[in-house]
């Protein structure tokens, strides 16, 4: 009998670990695997007897009794269809997750992908990402290519990739689980990315909240010194690479890439005025590459199955799959990596059924803290940078967070000045002052008519938009504004 | 002839076995890229906390001015300068918590530990933090007792503080 079950950050917080002691206690050898994504079943255990599998959800040790039990007669409360046959999983098209929850995480990987790209020129490999039409997956959405092209094309005795695993948009955790469920599609991602550019030093910069993922990350890059997979001619090349981690200490804007440069040279994480692009000098004045995680985790699977193949993919110049990832007050949360395209309606009706309170939807947040809210009507809006733009709105990260009516959006305003206020690293005005006021303003607000104080903070959004040197004081104003544009009837000063 | 006041070269640093422990701990980090909070990691590990005491020492070590350190600590919402309780709550405050019922959830905690987020209690046991995303945003209300996660957090997950 084999038994496999997720151990991702997911099915912890779900109190796997009695359930694997528990399955120890009978003399089964248990297989630790990351998530397939659908958080609303963690854990989620796997039992294989005589080639046959049976799937079971929210597994608890005072179960496990009963579903060993139950195996003769194959009927359990807690058993499911196989997750490969579930719909919210069989409809996705998996590039980036193809392996998470199948693969153990920390097995030796196989080669024959990464060294087929090694076999390509450098400037092939561009041009491919180019074909790609590859788009930065941490928030902007910037053309991978021409980051690439600049780091490879700009000369210099050193160059740099840096992996961004900040992820400190509430609402995110497809870095978080591809890490900790297939570690090794980001690192084949990184040597690609460092042979095509000239880049032999890699930094994965990863924030403290995340323990399980630097676990599972330590020990895979561990292995792939051990399989010569980082390290001297790598694969027997002429290729070096090596790579270390960096956990940061809590500051959600170190995820913007110039601060996140600032510490981990070790120092305070403070915004660098840009020009020069990290590109052409970042970390220690050098060219480095900034990526975030899903991005380089992207570049295995364009390989894969071709760079036309994965252009082909999504809508228009939002191109190929995207890791959505849905949660707040949602039946089904978890993360769906599907082409760009699907209205966010789709997600969050089709896959996540609805609010899990039962009440009716109000809102859903998309992009993160720095992200809008939609209406409603939104919600046929379908995800692609360019559609979102047309909102004003921006899929960020991926991150849709669902809000039933109980939201009060003169709430939802004022949090997002005051996460600016705790999070600004400082350096400019606009930014550390403004969301000070702008919280206060938003406060006074309560129960009490807008009036006056709404044209305050229009004025003071327009300050933080134009003069803020980074977008953390310059997107603020986007979670206010549609809050207080689109939900009005929240800042006439009675609760709704 | 006499040395002058300010000439401190012949003047022996007292250097305790603790300050001495912690030099040796951090100094493998000098020579590593981002040193410094690699280092104020190992120091919070191994102590619990940052004294600023230390700073001189760290200074010492990285070949910085102890406002260089101090300000870099201060910089980052991790690092504490002060021991820390026995027990640390921290209780996700972001916006897919938000929308599972965090704030009642939050008022609730206080309540039931007569403090508020991000001080302590009364008998200097328990310190209530507030974070912002554990990556559990599925399963909110998220929360951490003592490191360990908690999805679908609710008030009776206090049990698990054993004071
Ligand atoms: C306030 C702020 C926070 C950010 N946080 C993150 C983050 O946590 N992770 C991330 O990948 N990018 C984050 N970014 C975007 C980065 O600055 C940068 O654009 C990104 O790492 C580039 O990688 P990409 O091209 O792969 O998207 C943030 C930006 C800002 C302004
Ligand atoms: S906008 Fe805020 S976070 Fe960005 S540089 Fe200015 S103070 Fe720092
Ligand atoms: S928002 Fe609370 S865990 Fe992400």
């Amino acid at each position: 009998m084999k038994a496999t079950i997720s151990s991702d950050s997911f099915a912890v917080a779900s109190g796997v670990d009695s359930v694997v002691v528990e399955l120890n206690r009978h003399d089964l050898s248990v297989i630790k695997t990351g998530s397939y994504g659908l958080a609303w079943l963690e854990p989620v255990l796997e039992l294989e007897i005589d080639s046959v599998e049976t799937t079971y959800r929210n597994v608890t040790p005072q179960a496990i009794e009963s579903i060993l039990k139950s195996r003769a007669n194959k009927k359990h409360d807690l058993q499911i269809p196989n997750i490969e046959t579930h719909s919210y999983y069989s409809t996705q098209q998996r590039l980036v997750f193809d392996d998470s929850g199948i693969k153990p995480p920390v097995t030796v990987p196989d080669c024959s992908l990464l060294d087929s790209v090694l076999n390509l020129s450098p400037t092939e490999i561009i041009d491919a990402i180019e074909t790609s039409g590859l788009r930065g997956r941490g928030g902007a959405g910037f053309p991978a290519h021409i980051k690439w092209r600049t780091v490879a094309t700009t000369e210099s005795d050193q160059k740099y990739i840096v992996c961004n695993a900040d992820e400190g948009d509430s609402g995110t955790f497809s870095d978080r689980m591809l890490m900790e469920a297939d570690p090794f599609k980001l690192i084949v991602g990184m040597i690609i990315t460092g042979y095509a550019t000239g880049a032999t030093e890699g930094y994965i910069y990863l924030r403290s909240e995340y323990p399980v993922a630097l676990n599972f990350l330590q020990q895979a890059i561990d292995i792939a010194y051990r399989e010569n997979l980082l390290g001297k001619n790598i694969r027997d090349s002429n290729i070096d690479f090596d790579l270390d981690i960096f956990v940061g200490a809590g500051a959600y804007i170190c995820g913007e890439e110039t601060s996140l440069l600032e510490s981990l040279e070790g120092k305070r994480g403070e915004i660098r005025s840009k020009p020069p692009l990290p590109a052409i000098a970042g970390l220690l004045g050098k060219p480095t590459l900034v990526h975030n995680v899903i991005s380089l985790a992207s570049v295995p699977g364009i390989f894969q199955i071709g760079a036309a193949e994965y252009g082909a993919l999504g809508v228009g110049r939002s191109t190929g799959t995207m890791p959505f990832q849905i949660s707040g007050n949602v039946r089904q949360g978890g993360l769906i990596e599907l082409p760009f395209g699907p209205t966010v309606r789709t997600l969050v009706e089709n896959y996540g059924q609805g609010t899990l309170s039962g009440r009716p939807l109000r809102t859903v947040q998309i992009g993160g803290p720095l992200g809008a809210y939609l209406t409603e009507d939104e919600l046929d809006t379908p995800l692609t940078y360019e559609h979102l733009m047309e909102i004003g709105a921006g899929i960020g990260h991926g991150g849709l967070v669902v809000f039933d009516d109980t939201v009060d959006m003169r709430e939802q305003a004022e949090y997002a000045f005051e996460f600016c206020e705790i999070e600004s690293c400082g350096k400019c005005t606009p930014c550390r002052i403004g969301s000070v006021r702008g919280k206060e303003t938003v406060s006074q607000m309560r129960n009490k008519p807008g009036g006056d104080r709404i044209r305050l903070i229009e004025d003071l959004c327009d300050v933080m938009e134009k003069a803020s040197l980074c977008q953390m004081g310059g997107m603020t104003p986007i979670p206010v504004r549609s809050a207080m544009q689109k939900f009005p009837e929240d800042f006439r000063g009675v609760k709704p | 002839m006499s040395t002058s006041p300010h000439d401190f070269s012949n003047r022996e640093l007292k250097i305790s076995d603790k300050q001495q422990a912690l030099r040796d701990g951090i100094a493998p980090y000098a020579s590593q890229l981002g040193g410094l909070i690699r280092a104020l990691h190992w120091v919070q590990h191994k102590f619990g906390y940052i004294n600023p005491e230390h700073y001189v020492d760290i200074a010492d070590v990285f070949n910085l001015s102890v406002a260089e350190v101090r300000g870099v600590v201060s910089f980052y919402h991790d690092f504490r300068t002060s021991p820390p309780p026995k027990h640390t709550i921290r209780i996700c405050q972001a916006e897919a918590c938000q929308a599972q019922g965090v704030r009642a959830l939050t008022e609730a905690v206080e309540e039931r530990l007569n403090t508020k987020m991000n001080s302590q209690t009364s008998d200097g046991l328990i310190e209530l933090k507030a974070v912002y995303c554990l990556g559990l945003c599925s399963l909110g209300p998220s929360m951490e007792i003592n490191g360990e996660l908690i999805a679908k957090a609710t008030v009776k997950d206090l049990e698990r503080v054993k004071r």
